[in-house]
Order: structure tokens, then C-alpha cells, then sequence
């Protein structure tokens, strides 16, 4: 077990250089003078020497990579502290540049540090997924076990060719249809629903730490409490705030629909397939066999072995969320982390687009280690291939 | 150590298997296939694709570029009722010009431009897919045979390209190459190579042991020869079947990569370049949303029906 957890950690951390260098090569084969792709028409020579400077772009590509992670100085030496490596975060080890140190440099469009608006519009994104995975999970779970229990019958042809029509539905066109008929069509009915924004006009949410009386929090303790007033649902439950709950929900409804609809379709499949699967075994056979009630056969003995395969699932298609958040954050107007890539894309804000991707990547990457971790703990047999 | 007696039985079975085999995969597959009805539906609809496409240019009422206002319609996007699909058998008045679909913002025939943009979407499907299999066959089968250094380097390079949600690597990649239809299937298609290569590699590494390769190397075939002429062939399946699957993502997210402004350009008729460009319009006329809309859904959905078919057909768990 701890061989196996060690062993899929080494691999992570190898995937995880792999993924630093991808984005770092990426960020150097765009075509033309870096300096003048990066900032466009505000390129000055000052400019551009300070831009040549900072990451090194006259030295050999190996220091520029050391330049980038923040082990190496301009010059190609070594940069040490105490002596040694410095490899650690800024806020421990002081104020080194590189993204060793959890530095993204700054946004050239806002001339901001990308962490800093990173730590802003990610909650947004976070707060989408995760609503829209327990939509997906909440109707996708239920949805599959009633059509592997009623095979064949009309529930499960109407689910499964809703399912195959939910995975060929595109992101886009389902979040526009969904705006067209809630926020058009049943517009002065009880069913309308905002079709963008994440809060009606007027409606300004708190700061927590203001919220909580301790006025504004700086430093690191200030990015978490700003992390999560800035999740406006969180916000209102910690600020007890039932109107901010309310609009804040009925905001989320329609973006974790069109986030969360191709992962319920894939969802409902494999769970449907899976307990089919388990239903024909042996034990379950045994099971029945010994006289128990149905219900306790499915609950009990079948699900339990079939929604492994689902759990994988769910964790695996966190990229399909992150992929759908970046057309849905840009239909829905909501200013998180998929519609910044896209807006930094537009700009050209490379050192943003930089930035962004290597942060979902390693997002990306621990999830799918824990995802692997959590399998090997449920199901001895991953252990042993 | 195996005895005469197991290696008699291992012939036998060989022969047997090479009976069944002589009445052909693909015709058995073909049977399989058609048994099932849904992939009978996909196959269905894909024809139908294939049709449009092909005879577009008589299927279509009016040249997908060609405004309305040269043929001298009294249309206006400023009215959005004169842009309202207009079909003579429903009812709508004679003395109105028939478009199926209705126009869309510059007074273009939509039904036109969807029928068109069929053949781009079948083509980026194809191209796109092709590509990814190419290449990923190629890295796959060499990771697979050679095994060792080889093998961990390509296959650790794979898992760093699977680390990236799909449709944000695509975008990265486009943002370096620069907006454009071919841009975007090769960041599409280099997205998917891993999948294909993970398929072949796991798929020449099974048939690498079976008994027709030793034989081949034994004869003195040389290992090129071995791999390309009976490695290969035979571990093709699996890869052509993930490939059917794989069509149908790479013709949404092309669609994806077109409607954020990245992929086809105007004035092409792409369904997702469609929808996009006439978003603003969409609440007073979202006929324009919906008829590409359900074109996408239409396409994907046949790819994705054809290979679920094809996967079960070629399972030899599902019809012993």
C-alpha cells in the first residue's frame, strides 16, 4: 500500500516537471520577438530590455528554464540562500522570482501579479464545479441504477438516449439554449432564472474578515479570507446572509447545468453498465440465494462494488468540468478563472496564459493522484497490477 | 516448461482460431454491428451526413455566402421578424421568399450555410482523428515493442500531454500556432495523439507475445518487418474503434475552439463560428442558435452510436 502511494507520487512529481517544461516551451516557441508578442504596441526598447532581463532571453535555454523555476540568477549561477537551493515559496523564503517560489510573474494587461488574480476568480470557477459535479453525481448516480434495475424497460431507453444525447450535446449550445428558454421564454414565470452574472445588480457581497469585524486581512491570511468571500456561496453561509445565499444560488443554476450535463450523461452510463455488470456475479447470485430482500442485494452488495468505477469517473472528468467552465464562464458572463484564460487569450497576455495553465495542470495532475490514491485504498486489486 | 500434450492443444486451439478468423473479422463485426440498434441508427445518420456533404451544393437553396440583400429580399437584421424561418407548406405567406431555416444576421440562407457546414465538420472529424491516430499509432506501437528507455520516455511524455484539461492545451497551443480552422485541428489532434497511443501501445504489447511474431522473428523477418507486417495489422482494432469514438470529441471541440473565435473564421459556414457570430442576435431569433446546434448534436451523437456499436461488436466477451 505505502510502496504503491510512494511509487504513484514519484510518478506525479516526473508528470509534474514534464508539465512545467510543456508550458515553459510553450511560452518560448511563440513565433516572432517574445518582447513585442508580449506586449504588443506598448513594446519600448526600456521595455524590452528589462523584459530580455528579467527572464534571462539572452542566456542559453537550459539557464532561461532555471531563470523560469527560479533556481538560477540572470547571469546562469546559482542562486542560493544559506547557502544552498532556494526552492521554496515566496512568503517562506523571501522575495525570489520564479515558480518554484509560487511566483507567476505579473499580468502584463493588468500588471498585477498573476497569483493575486489567480487567488480572486478561482473560487468562482471552484464554486461552479463543485455545484455543478454534485448535479452531475446527484442526477447521474439515481439516473443509472434505475435503468440497470429496469432494463430495457422505458425509463432506461429514455435515460440512455438522454445520455447519449447529453454527450453529444456541445457545452455552448446547450448554456444558449438554456438562457434562451429561462431567461427568454419563461421570463415572467417562477421558473426564470438570471441568464448571466453571479449576483442581481446592487447586490454586493462582504469581505468575511470585514464581515467578522477584523477588518482587512493582509498577507497570506488576507488571500485565503479574500479566496473565499469571493465563493459567494461559502460567503453567505459564514456571514449568515439568506438574501446573497439565494441569488447567489439561483445565479449558479444555469451554468452548473450546462457545465455539469456531458459528466451526468457519462455518469449515468457508466453507473447503469457497472451494476449490470455486478448484478450477473456469483455473490450476487449467493446473495439472493440466502434469502435477501432485493433492495438490500442492490444497496448492500451491489453498489457498493459498482460505483467504484463511478468514483473514477467523477474524478476524471474534473477536465471535462474545467474545459466546459472556460465556454460556460464566457457565456454566463462569470469572471472566473475559464473566461480570464480566454480574455488573457484575446489580449495575448502570455505570462497570464503561462501562469493559468500551469496552475490547472498541477490542479489537474493532484487531483488524479488522489483520485488513484483513494482507488488503491477502496479496491485492494489496483494495489496488485 | 510446457509438455507435447499442451503444445498440441495450444495448435489446435490456433487452428481453430484461425478457422473462425477465415471467415473474416470485419464481416463478423459487420454482422455483430448491425444487430444492434443503435449503431444502426448511427450508421444511418452517418449516411445521411455523407449525403448532405457530398451533394451540398444541390442540397442547398442559395450559395452559403450570399446575402439575401443581392437578391434584392426586403430583409433587415434590424427586423428580426423578416430573419424568422419561413416554410410555404407551414403556412407561411407566398408572397415571402422560403427559407427553411430562416437568415441569419447578414441576411444569409442558414438552412444553406448548415448543409454546408456539414462538409467541415466531417472533414475536421476526419483529418483530425487521422492525424491523432497516425501519430499515436506510431509512438504507441514503437513504445510497445521496443519497451525500455524508449517506451518510458514516450509514454511519460503522453501522460504529461493527458495533464492538461483537452480543450485548454488545444487553446494554448492555438495561441502559439495563431486562430484558424487547420490550427485548431492540429491542437485538437495533438490533444488526442496520447489516447492512441496509449490503445496501441497496450495493444502491441499483447500481441508481441503470441506465437505468429516469434514464428515471423524465428524465420528470420527482421524486427521492422515484424512489427509493421504482423504486429501492427493485427492491433490495429482497437485503435480504428476508439478512433470512431474519438471523432465525435474532436468535432465538438474544433466546434468549441470555433465558437470561442479561435477555430474557423468568418465568413466559413462552421457550425460553431455560426453560433457565435450570431449570439447577440440569439433572443429575438434563436433559430440561428438552434438549427447548428442541432447539427452538432445530430453528427456527434452518429459518431458516438457507430463506435459504442463498433466496441461491442468487436468485444468477444458480449457474444460468446
Amino acid at each position: 500500500m505505502i510502496g504503491f502511494i510512494i511509487r504513484r507520487l514519484l510518478s506525479g512529481v516526473v508528470v509534474l516537471f514534464g508539465v512545467v517544461l510543456l508550458v515553459f516551451i510553450l511560452g518560448r516557441v511563440i513565433p516572432g520577438d517574445p518582447c513585442i508578442a508580449a506586449y504588443g504596441e506598448k513594446a519600448t526598447p526600456q521595455l524590452c530590455a528589462a523584459f530580455s532581463d528579467r527572464y534571462g532571453l539572452d542566456q542559453p535555454i537550459p539557464v532561461q528554464l532555471g531563470i523560469y523555476l527560479g533556481v538560477l540568477s540572470r547571469d546562469g549561477s546559482i542562486l542560493s540562500e544559506a547557502g544552498g537551493l532556494n526552492v521554496l515559496p515566496a512568503f517562506v523564503a523571501g522575495g525570489d522570482n520564479g515558480i518554484l517560489h509560487g511566483d507567476l510573474d505579473n499580468s502584463i494587461r493588468f500588471n498585477r501579479p498573476v497569483v493575486d488574480i489567480v487567488v480572486e476568480r478561482m473560487p468562482v470557477t471552484i464554486e461552479l464545479t463543485i455545484v455543478a459535479m454534485l448535479f452531475a453525481t446527484l442526477v447521474g448516480i439515481p439516473l443509472g441504477i434505475a435503468s440497470a434495475l429496469r432494463r430495457n424497460s422505458p425509463t432506461d431507453v429514455v435515460s440512455m438516449v438522454g445520455a447519449n444525447i447529453g454527450v453529444a450535446l456541445p457545452v455552448f449550445v446547450l448554456g444558449l439554449f438554456l438562457q434562451i428558454l429561462f431567461a427568454v421564454t419563461l421570463k415572467d414565470t417562477f421558473l426564470a432564472l438570471p441568464p448571466s452574472g453571479r449576483l442581481s445588480a446592487g447586490m454586493i457581497p462582504p469581505n468575511i474578515d470585514e464581515a467578522w469585524g477584523l477588518g482587512p486581512v493582509d498577507g497570506p491570511l488576507g488571500s485565503v479570507f479574500t479566496f473565499f468571500s469571493n465563493m459567494y456561496v461559502v460567503n453567505a453561509v459564514l456571514t449568515l446572509n439568506g438574501d446573497l445565499f439565494v441569488d447567489s444560488i439561483r445565479h449558479l443554476i444555469l451554468p452548473a447545468i450546462a457545465v455539469g450535463t456531458i459528466p451526468l450523461a457519462i455518469i449515468a452510463r457508466i453507473t447503469r453498465s457497472s451494476l449490470l455488470e455486478v448484478l450477473g456475479l456469483d455473490y450476487i447470485r449467493t446473495a439472493r440465494a440466502k434469502g435477501l430482500a432485493e433492495q438490500a442485494v442492490v444497496v448492500r452488495h451491489g453498489l457498493r462494488t459498482a460505483l467504484l468505477p463511478v468514483v473514477t469517473v467523477i474524478g476524471l472528468s474534473l477536465g471535462a468540468f474545467l474545459s466546459g467552465a472556460v465556454l460556460t464562464e464566457t457565456i454566463f458572463n462569470l469572471t472566473g478563472i475559464g473566461k480570464t484564460i480566454l480574455d488573457a487569450v484575446n489580449g495575448r497576455d502570455y505570462i497570464m496564459i503561462q501562469g493559468i495553465t500551469l496552475l490547472i495542470a498541477i490542479i489537474y495532475v493532484v487531483v488524479n493522484l488522489l483520485v488513484d490514491i483513494s482507488y488503491a485504498v477502496l479496491d485492494p486489486r489496483v494495489r496488485m497490477s | 516448461m510446457t509438455t507435447a500434450a499442451e503444445r498440441h492443444a495450444e495448435t489446435a486451439d490456433a487452428e481453430e482460431a484461425a478457422e473462425r478468423a477465415s471467415t473474416g473479422l470485419w464481416r463478423d463485426t459487420l454482422g455483430n454491428l448491425l444487430r444492434q440498434r443503435s449503431a444502426v441508427v448511427g450508421l444511418i445518420l452517418l449516411g445521411l451526413l455523407a449525403f448532405v456533404a457530398i451533394f451540398a451544393d444541390v442540397i442547398a437553396t442559395h450559395p452559403p455566402n450570399q446575402s439575401m440583400l443581392e437578391l434584392g429580399e426586403d430583409v433587415s437584421r434590424q427586423r428580426p421578424e423578416t430573419l424568422a424561418p419561413c416554410i410555404h407548406l407551414l403556412g407561411c405567406p407566398e408572397a415571402r421568399p422560403q427559407h427553411l431555416f430562416g437568415l441569419d444576421g447578414l441576411t444569409r440562407d442558414v438552412y444553406s450555410r448548415v448543409v454546408h457546414g456539414s462538409r467541415i465538420s466531417l472533414y475536421v472529424g476526419f483529418v483530425t482523428v487521422g492525424f491523432a491516430i497516425v501519430i499515436g499509432s506510431v509512438l504507441g506501437a514503437f513504445a510497445g515493442w521496443s519497451r525500455g528507455r524508449s517506451d518510458n520516455l514516450i509514454m511519460r511524455t503522453m501522460d504529461v500531454v493527458l495533464s492538461f484539461p483537452g480543450l485548454l492545451l488545444a487553446i494554448v497551443i492555438v495561441t502559439v500556432l495563431g486562430p484558424g480552422l487547420l490550427n485548431a485541428q492540429i491542437a485538437i489532434g495533438i490533444v488526442a495523439i496520447p489516447i492512441y497511443a496509449r490503445v496501441m501501445r497496450a495493444s502491441v504489447l499483447s500481441i508481441r507475445e503470441r506465437d505468429f511474431v516469434t514464428a515471423s522473428l524465428a524465420l528470420g523477418e527482421s524486427s521492422i518487418g515484424a512489427l509493421t507486417r504482423r504486429v501492427v495489422p493485427n492491433a490495429i482494432t482497437p485503435v480504428i474503434v476508439q478512433g470512431t469514438l474519438g471523432i465525435g470529441v474532436a468535432i465538438l471541440e474544433v466546434a468549441a475552439l470555433s465558437f470561442i473565435g479561435l477555430g474557423a473564421q468568418p465568413p466559413t459556414a462552421e457550425w460553431g463560428s455560426m453560433i457565435a457570430l450570431e449570439r447577440t442576435l440569439m433572443t429575438t431569433s434563436p433559430h440561428l442558435i438552434i438549427f447548428p446546434g442541432i447539427a452538432i448534436v445530430v453528427t456527434v451523437l452518429a459518431f458516438n452510436l457507430l463506435g459504442d456499436g463498433l466496441r461491442d461488436a468487436l468485444d468477444p466477451r458480449l457474444h460468446r
